[in-house]
């Protein structure tokens, strides 16, 4: 197990020295650079002088070698350098704003795996009644209503029935955490609505799995109170799934921000990722595109691994 | 299936082929009734979508300031917009828009994604080795981070009122996915036997890779492609919405509801619901079908 931990970590570096020169190329495919996006966007015809100091101060005159070394040896010691565009520090531009979509996600995960999972065991209990259709509804329509549409509604619906909108001003949990959840809940159920539906399907579909199986006739016939053999014979062997499915999820979920955090007007990582790509900010894609592909690597790693340790039978070599 | 059927020439196959599709559309119908309920909203879509221009009321560019943000009517089915552009029209052509967009980004991705599956587990060895790391480190992103990349890089490149580049970007995260699943399905085919008795024929690795191992991928090919297409469709919307995908004055779903203020929530609700209503039923219609074709096609395969 350790063994097998340790070669996956490493199994990570090369990946991400491959989405590095990705990103690094596909930047500098890019007609025009921010020195002309941004000296031109302030009006007025600019010297070719100006131009040249400026690119020459943001090291962009330096060969497309040198620039990659220096990105390189700077992520080496976690140095992302200096926004392009604002000139502050990449590093405190991210982690002012890492905090709101690190908690919309985590609160959309909560939410949606507290309505999943309930959900899909009840389809799964009541297999073919009602109460299954109902389920599978939600579920089919979680797939298909874009996350950003059903912000919009929930606005909607709360400006057209309580006139009342979600501040927009953000406002850490830890200073007013009333306010920090009036505005924050919203976003987390337009993109928790997706990832329940997925989870409640997984959900769903495991559980009559597991029902079937052997152990449980077993357990049922021994004269086990039907709830205990749900709770204990049966969830515990159909979560696992579950998990990789939540797990996996939550990558998406990080997709899902980058559209929704417009949408609520958030200023987190998705805002600032759109932004910084159209201003065409170098250092600050690349950072940013190397901590969201870092963090999904990361998950899915965490995934497999909580799975080996939750079942005895996967035994990674 | 057909290979033993020799047609024999100046015989027309159309009217065999014709009742043999009808037939098998009405056992699809009466054992996978969601798909085909899915199947029929796709076939509306598509023909409101090329017939727009006759299905649409009204010219869905033309400029109305004095029915701005009119509420839905007889005149205007689903009402108008702030420039006074008919909803319902937009919509209609928006379907061209999502459908036409949709479908070459997911037939893109995934063709190239099946072909690198297939030459992946054919080859084994260090090319396989070499093709799934770069597949990895493609599948390391989030597919709306690499769209979005992808499409602010490249730009614009109009081809038929169509941008060829955001197309692109669409297909690029669709193309390691589906390598992954149609390699894994290759890899069972290349172990067959008639593979082996091919390469001792002495066929080159074009003909075995064309003529013995795709056509036996066919199937996690078609249901990756329907089931692309709803993501597709979805990656358009989202990237329309944040101004990244199609442009004004194109209609494209995504692209009405971009910019909605308060006042639009407040005074003209229609603006948002429909365009949204139209994206989650295009979505809804393709996971439908994509679902009942993958139990219909393979009832073993999981994606």
């Amino acid at each position: 197990m350790l063994r097998y931990t340790a070669k996956r970590i490493l199994l990570m570096v090369p990946t991400l020295i491959g989405v590095a020169i990705l990103v690094f190329i596909l930047l500098r495919l890019a007609p025009g650079d921010i020195v002309e996006l941004k000296l031109l966007a302030e009006g007025g015809r600019v010297s070719p002088e100006a131009l040249a100091t400026e690119r020459a101060r943001l090291g962009l005159d330096k060969s497309y070698w040198l620039q990659f070394v220096d990105w390189m040896a700077g992520l080496a010691v976690f140095d992302f350098g200096i926004s392009m565009w604002t000139g502050r520090p990449v590093i405190d531009e991210i982690s002012s704003r890492l905090g709101l979509s690190l908690q919309v996600a985590i609160m959309a995960t909560i939410l949606a795996t507290a309505i999943a999972i309930p959900l899909g065991t009840l389809a799964a209990l009541y297999k073919d009644t009602w109460v299954d259709h109902v389920v599978r509804v939600f579920a089919i329509a979680g797939l298909a209503v874009p996350s950003f549409w059903l912000g919009m509604l929930l606005i909607m619906g709360l400006l057209l029935t309580f006139n009342w909108i979600p501040p927009l001003t953000y406002t850490p949990i830890y200073k007013d955490p009333l306010g920090n959840l009036a505005q924050l809940i919203w976003p987390a159920l337009a993109v928790g609505y997706r990832y329940s539906a997925v989870a409640a399907r997984m959900t769903r579909s495991t559980v009559i799995e597991v029902l079937q199986e052997d152990y449980i006739r077993t357990a049922r016939a021994k004269g086990v109170y039907e709830r205990l053999v749900v709770a204990r014979h049966a969830m515990r062997n159909a979560l696992l799934p579950v998990i990789t499915v939540i797990g996996l999820e939550f990558a998406f979920l990080i997709g899902g921000l980058v559209v929704t955090e417009q949408v609520f007007n958030l200023n987190g990582i998705g805002k600032l990722f759109v932004q910084t790509v159209t201003r065409g900010d170098y250092t600050m894609v690349q950072a940013l595109v190397m901590l969201i592909a870092a963090f999904f690597i990361v998950i899915n790693l965490l995934v497999d691994l909580l799975y080996a340790a939750l079942d005895p039978r996967i035994r990674y070599r | 299936m057909s290979a033993g059927h020799a047609i024999p020439a100046g015989v027309s196959a159309a009217p065999g082929r014709g009742r043999r599709l009808l037939r098998a559309t009405w056992r699809f119908a009466r054992t996978q009734p969601l798909g085909f309920a899915g199947l029929v909203v796709i076939f509306l879509m598509l023909f409101a979508g090329i017939f727009a221009h006759v299905v649409a009321p009204y010219d869905p560019l033309a400029v109305d300031y004095g029915a701005m943000l009119s509420a839905p009517s007889a005149a205007h089915l689903l009402g108008t917009d702030d420039f006074g552009r008919d909803i319902f029209s937009r919509v209609i052509y928006g379907a061209r828009t999502a459908l036409a967009i949709g479908f070459l980004a997911s037939f893109a991705g995934s063709s190239l994604g099946a072909v690198i599956g297939v030459v992946s587990a054919y080859f084994g060895g260090r090319i396989d080795m070499a093709i799934q790391r770069v597949m990895d480190i493609l599948l390391a992103f989030p597919i709306i981070v690499l769209a979005l990349s992808v499409v602010t890089v490249l730009g614009k490149f109009i081809v038929l009122g169509l941008n060829l580049y955001l197309i692109v970007a669409i297909a690029i995260p669709i193309v390691p996915k589906v390598a992954r699943v149609v390699r894994a399905s290759a890899l069972g085919v290349c172990v067959m036997p008639y593979i082996d008795s091919a390469r001792a024929a002495g066929y080159s690795h074009r003909r075995i890779i064309f003529r013995h191992i795709v056509p036996n991928v066919a199937a996690p090919y078609l249901i990756m492609l329907t089931a692309f297409m709803a993501q597709a469709i979805l990656l358009e919307a989202s990237l329309s919405f944040l101004g990244l995908g199609v442009t004004e004055p194109t209609a494209a779903w995504g692209l009405m509801l971009s910019g909605s203020s308060e006042q639009f929530y407040r005074e003209a609700p229609w603006m948002i619901l429909f365009p949204g209503l139209a994206i989650s039923l295009a979505v809804f219609a393709f996971n439908l079908f994509g679902d009942a074709l993958r139990d219909w096609l393979d009832p073993k395969f999981k994606v």
